[in-house]
C-alpha cells in the first residue's frame, strides 16, 4: 500500500480536522460531520434534522438561496448534505484548487444559515412528498423497518423522518435544533485530495476558528421494536428484512464481524448469493450487510421474491445464516482478503472516498487509520479467529419483517 | 494519458486509454445488441443472455465464474440497454491477465439447459420487482408508447410471458447472429500495457467468429399519446414524458445535453426552483437520452396526484418560454462550469472513464479524451441551443403515467 500523508489538527474550539494529502489527483474533496443528525430530533419531532438539512442551503452569509446555487455551480463545487443518525453531512468535490472556496461557502452554509421564514412551507411540503413517496417502494420501506426494529431508539428511526411527526415540528423546533446541534466539539472534517495540509489548516482556522463551543447533548439509547412484523401490502413481490446483533464499529471483534458477513454476503461467490439466487432461482435481490453504529451493531440482510417462493426465501436464509458456524473455507477468507485489498487499493483513486472515510473513522475511533492498517487487520484474520467469533456471537434471535399480500412463518 | 487503438483480424475493436497515475485498471467489452435488436418473439433474450454469461463456458462453471471474480477482488457486472450489453470489470493491474481471460470468455457461454431453467426464474424475479417500482413502470410504459413500431420501443427486461416462453435454443441462434467480434468493442482505461492488452485479445478472442451486424436506425417518428397505468394503492403520481432529441451521431448532441442540465438538472434549473424548490413535487427532472439514430428528452415526475395536471401545465410552460427564448448567457455559463467539474470527477477513476470510451466507439468510431470533451463543452454558445431547439424543441409528446389517477388531461 503506498505510504499516505495524513495530517490532523484540532482547533481551540474542538473541531478537528483530518487532512490526507494525495498528490497523483486533480480533484479535492471535504465530508464534514456535525453533530446534529437525527437522534437529537427529540420526542415527537423526528425528521427536524433531514428539514434542517434542506433549509440550511437556502441561504447564508451573504448570499440568498438561488446565488449560494449559482456560486457553487460556477465554481464546480458537486455537494450534498444529508441527515443521518448521528450527524448532518456536507460532502464537497471539486477540482483541487477551489476546495478553499468551497470551505469559505460552508462556513456560510454551517455557521450563518438564513432559516428564512418564508422557505420553511417549501421545505416541510418537499419533506411530506418524499416521505409519502417512499410509502410506494416497498423494498425501501422494508429496510426503513427493519432498521426502527433493530437499533435502539432513537438509533432506528428513519433520519428522513416520519408521517405522524411532521406536522408537530415547526420553523422553531429546526431553527432550536441548530442552535443546540451546530457546534464545532464534536465536528469533524475530513479532507483529502490533490492539497497542501498546512493550506488546509490555514483556511479552515481562518473560517471556522472563531465557531463557537456548546455544551453538547446527551442521547441514551431506548427501546427497540418488535421482533416479529407483518404489512400487509399489494405488491408483486414479497420483501423480507431480517437482522441480527453484531458488534459496533470500535469493537475489538469488528474485523471478524465485517469477515463472518463477507463470507454470506461478499460478492458473487458468497453464500446468501450462491445458495438463495444462484441453486434455487428464489430472487433477484438477496444480501446481507453490517451495519455498525459508535454503541451497536446488526447485521441487515433483505430478500425480494415473488409472493408464492416468500416461504421458501426466508427458510432458506434464515437457515444459511445459522449455518456459519458450522465452518468456514479457507478460500471463502482468501476471497474476502482479495476483495478488501482491492478495494483499499482503490480508495487511492478517490479524493472523495477518502475524505468520508478520513471524517468517519475519527468519529467512531478518535483517530486516523491507514488503508495500511486496515489491510494488515484484515490479513491477521484466520478461519479460526473468525469461526471463534460466530461461535461466540452466532446469528440468532432473528428480527423479521416482510412486506406483502401474506404473513410468513419463521422457522428459527 | 495516451490513446490506443488496435482491431483483430475477425474485427475485434480495442480501444484504450492508459494511465500510470492510477491503481487500477477498467475493462468492458460493449457488445452492440440489446432490447432493439429482439425480434417480437424474443423480447429479453438480450437481458436473459447477459445473465447467461455468468452461468460459465466449457472450460468454467457458473460456481468458477463467480469465484474466481472474487478472487481477484474485481468490481464486476453487467448491463443490457436497448442497445448495448455490456460486460465490464475493474481489478488490480496484477490480476489483468486471469481477468482478461474469464472476461472475454463469457461473452461465449455454454447456455446449459439447467442453468438456463434455473436462471429463468431469477429473471422472472426480477420483472416482478421492477413492476413494485412505479417509476420504471412508467418508463417502460413511456418507450413502448412513444417508440411504438421502432425497434426502440422494445422492453428491456421483457414481460413474464415473453420470457416465460424463451427457448435456450431460441437464445443459442440469437448469440450466434449478435455475438461476433465485429459487433464488440473492448474498452481499458487505467494503468495497463498495451502489447499486453493486444497479446490477450489475440490469446483470448481471435478464435470469435468474425462479422458484424446491420441494425436499423431510421429515426424514430413518435405519434404520441397518453398512456395510464392506474394503480390506485400508490400514494404519488409517477410521469414520463418524451419527445424527440438528436440521435447520438448528430451534433446537436451537445447542444441537448448541456440544454437539460440548463433546464431540468435536479439542482439549479428552472425546472427545479419553479417546481422542486417550493415543494410542489417529489421529483422533477428534464434528461437527454441518446441513441443509434434516435433520441429523446425526458421528463421525470412524481407528486400528489391531484396535482399532477397543474404541475405538468408549469413543466410544459417552462419549455414553451425557452423554446421561445431561449436560455441566457448566465444560465449557460453556469451549467458549462457544473458539467465541466462533473466530467473531470468522473474521469478520474477508471471504471468513470470506461464507459464514454466504449460509447464513443461503438456509436462514432472516435476517441475523445477529457480535454476533447471540455474543448467542446467551453465552445457551446446560444446559437448552439438555438439551432438544437429549433430542431428539436422542448416537449411533451408522448405521456406515461402511473398511479392512482385514471385519466389526465394534458393541454
Amino acid at each position: 500500500m503506498q505510504q499516505q500523508s495524513i495530517h490532523t489538527h484540532q482547533f481551540k474550539n474542538g473541531l478537528m480536522l483530518i487532512v490526507e494529502e494525495m498528490p497523483g489527483l486533480q480533484s479535492a474533496a471535504f465530508s464534514f460531520l456535525v453533530p446534529a443528525g437525527s437522534i437529537y430530533d427529540g420526542p415527537g419531532k423526528n425528521g427536524s434534522a433531514a428539514m434542517l438539512a434542506d433549509w440550511i442551503t437556502r441561504g447564508a452569509g451573504a448570499r440568498d438561496s438561488r446565488e449560494l446555487t449559482a456560486t457553487l455551480d460556477n465554481l464546480g463545487i458537486a455537494h450534498s448534505q444529508s441527515a443521518g443518525s448521528e450527524n448532518i453531512t456536507f460532502t464537497a468535490a471539486s477540482v483541487a484548487d477551489r476546495v478553499t472556496d468551497g470551505l469559505e461557502i460552508f462556513a456560510d452554509v454551517i455557521l450563518r444559515p438564513h432559516l428564512d421564514e418564508g422557505q420553511f412551507e417549501p421545505v416541510k411540503l418537499g419533506a411530506e412528498q418524499s416521505l409519502i413517496a417512499a410509502e410506494d417502494d416497498p423494498q425501501r420501506r422494508a429496510m426503513v423497518e427493519l432498521r426502527k426494529r433493530s437499533f435502539s431508539a432513537p438509533w432506528g428511526l428513519s433520519s428522513d423522518g416520519s408521517l405522524e411527526d411532521l406536522p408537530n415540528i415547526s420553523a422553531a423546533d429546526i431553527r432550536g435544533h441548530h442552535e443546540r446541534c451546530f457546534h464545532p466539539n464534536g465536528a469533524i472534517l475530513g479532507v483529502a485530495g490533490n492539497v497542501d495540509a498546512k493550506a488546509v489548516i490555514e483556511a479552515v482556522g481562518q473560517h471556522f476558528g472563531d465557531w463557537e463551543q456548546k455544551d453538547g447533548t446527551v442521547v441514551e439509547p431506548g427501546d427497540r421494536g418488535p421482533k416479529r412484523t407483518f404489512i400487509e401490502h399489494e405488491s408483486a413481490q414479497t420483501h423480507i428484512g431480517v437482522s441480527y446483533d453484531s458488534v459496533s464499529f470500535p469493537d475489538a471483534d469488528y474485523y471478524a464481524a465485517w469477515a463472518a458477513v463477507s463470507v454470506l454476503s461478499g460478492g458473487m461467490s458468497a453464500r446468501l448469493f450462491t445458495e438463495v439466487r444462484e441453486k434455487r432461482g428464489l430472487c433477484y435481490s438477496v444480501y446481507a450487510s453490517q451495519s455498525s453504529l459508535k454503541h451497536e451493531g446488526r447485521v441487515l440482510c433483505y430478500a425480494g421474491t415473488s409472493n408464492e417462493r416468500a416461504q421458501e426465501t426466508l427458510d432458506v436464509t434464515l437457515q444459511e445464516l445459522k449455518r456459519l458456524g458450522d465452518g468456514i473455507d479457507e478460500s471463502e477468507l482468501q476471497r474476502c482478503k482479495a476483495r478488501a485489498k482491492s478495494s483499499l487499493v482503490m480508495q487511492q483513486e478517490s479524493s472523495r472516498g477518502r475524505s468520508g472515510s478520513l471524517a468517519s473513522n475519527w468519529f467512531f475511533l478518535k483517530k486516523t487509520r491507514t488503508l495500511e492498517e486496515v489491510r494488515q487487520k484484515i490479513d491477521a484474520l484466520t478461519v479460526d479467529s473468525i469461526l471463534e467469533y460466530v461461535r461466540r456471537r452466532p446469528a440468532q434471535d432473528f428480527t423479521v419483517l416482510t412486506i406483502g399480500p401474506e404473513e410468513l412463518k419463521v422457522n428459527d | 494519458m495516451q490513446f490506443h487503438q488496435h482491431t483483430l483480424d475477425n474485427g475485434l475493436n480495442i480501444v484504450a486509454e492508459s494511465n500510470p497515475d492510477v491503481h487500477s485498471v477498467a475493462l468492458g467489452f460493449f457488445v452492440r445488441t440489446g432490447a432493439r435488436d429482439e425480434a417480437s418473439e424474443l423480447n429479453g433474450v438480450s437481458h436473459f443472455l447477459e445473465h447467461m454469461a455468468f452461468k460459465g463456458t466449457e472450460r468454467f462453471t457458473a460456481d468458477d465464474v463467480n469465484r474466481i471474480f472474487d478472487e481477484v477482488g474485481a468490481e464486476y457486472n453487467a448491463s443490457t440497454s436497448e442497445e448495448v450489453t455490456l460486460f465490464y470489470g475493474a481489478i488490480l493491474p496484477e490480476y489483468l491477465p486471469q481477468t482478461f481471460e474469464l472476461l472475454s470468455g463469457i461473452l461465449y457461454p455454454t447456455l446449459r439447459q439447467n442453468d438456463f431453467d434455473m436462471e429463468k426464474k431469477v429473471i422472472l424475479e426480477e420483472i416482478s420487482m421492477y413492476q413494485d417500482q412505479p417509476m420504471h413502470v412508467a418508463y417502460e410504459a413511456g418507450m413502448l408508447k412513444h417508440f411504438s413500431g421502432h425497434p426502440l420501443g422494445t422492453s428491456i427486461l421483457g414481460t413474464l410471458e415473453s420470457v416465460g416462453a424463451l427457448t435456450a435454443e431460441q437464445m443459442r441462434q440469437y448469440h450466434a447472429d449478435h455475438y461476433q467480434a465485429g459487433n464488440i468493442t473492448l474498452a481499458i482505461a487505467g494503468n495497463f500495457d498495451f502489447d499486453q492488452i493486444v497479446d490477450l485479445a489475440k490469446q483470448h478472442c481471435d478464435h470469435w467468429p468474425s462479422g458484424t451486424l446491420d441494425r436499423p436506425i431510421h429515426e424514430a417518428k413518435p405519434q404520441g399519446g397518453i398512456s395510464i397505468v392506474t394503480q390506485e394503492s400508490r400514494n404519488q403520481q409517477n410521469i414520463v414524458q418524451m419527445t424527440p432529441g438528436p440521435a447520438a451521431q448528430d451534433e446537436l448532441r451537445f447542444a441537448a445535453e448541456i440544454l437539460s442540465v440548463i433546464v431540468g438538472d435536479d439542482g439549479g434549473s428552472r425546472i427545479y426552483w419553479d417546481l422542486v424548490d417550493p415543494g410542489l413535487v417529489e421529483f422533477a427532472e428534464l434528461g437527454y437520452y441518446d441513441y443509434d439514430g434516435s433520441g429523446s428528452y425526458m421528463t421525470w415526475l412524481s407528486c400528489q396526484p391531484e396535482t399532477t395536471e397543474e404541475n405538468l401545465a408549469r413543466i410544459q410552460a417552462i419549455y414553451e418560454t425557452v423554446n421561445k427564448e431561449g436560455v441566457t448567457e448566465v444560465e449557460l455559463e453556469q451549467a458549462k462550469n457544473k458539467v465541466a467539474s462533473r466530467v473531470v470527477l468522473r474521469s478520474e477513476r477508471p471504471m468513470g472513464r470506461l464507459s464514454s470510451l466504449g460509447s464513443n466507439w461503438v456509436y462514432r468510431k472516435e476517441y475523445q479524451s477529457v480535454a476533447d470533451d471540455l474543448v467542446i463543452l467551453r465552445g457551446l454558445t446560444l446559437d448552439d441551443i438555438r439551432k438544437c431547439l429549433d430542431a428539436y424543441p422542448l416537449g411533451a409528446c408522448t405521456t406515461a403515467a402511473v398511479g392512482p389517477l385514471k385519466g389526465l388531461q394534458i393541454d
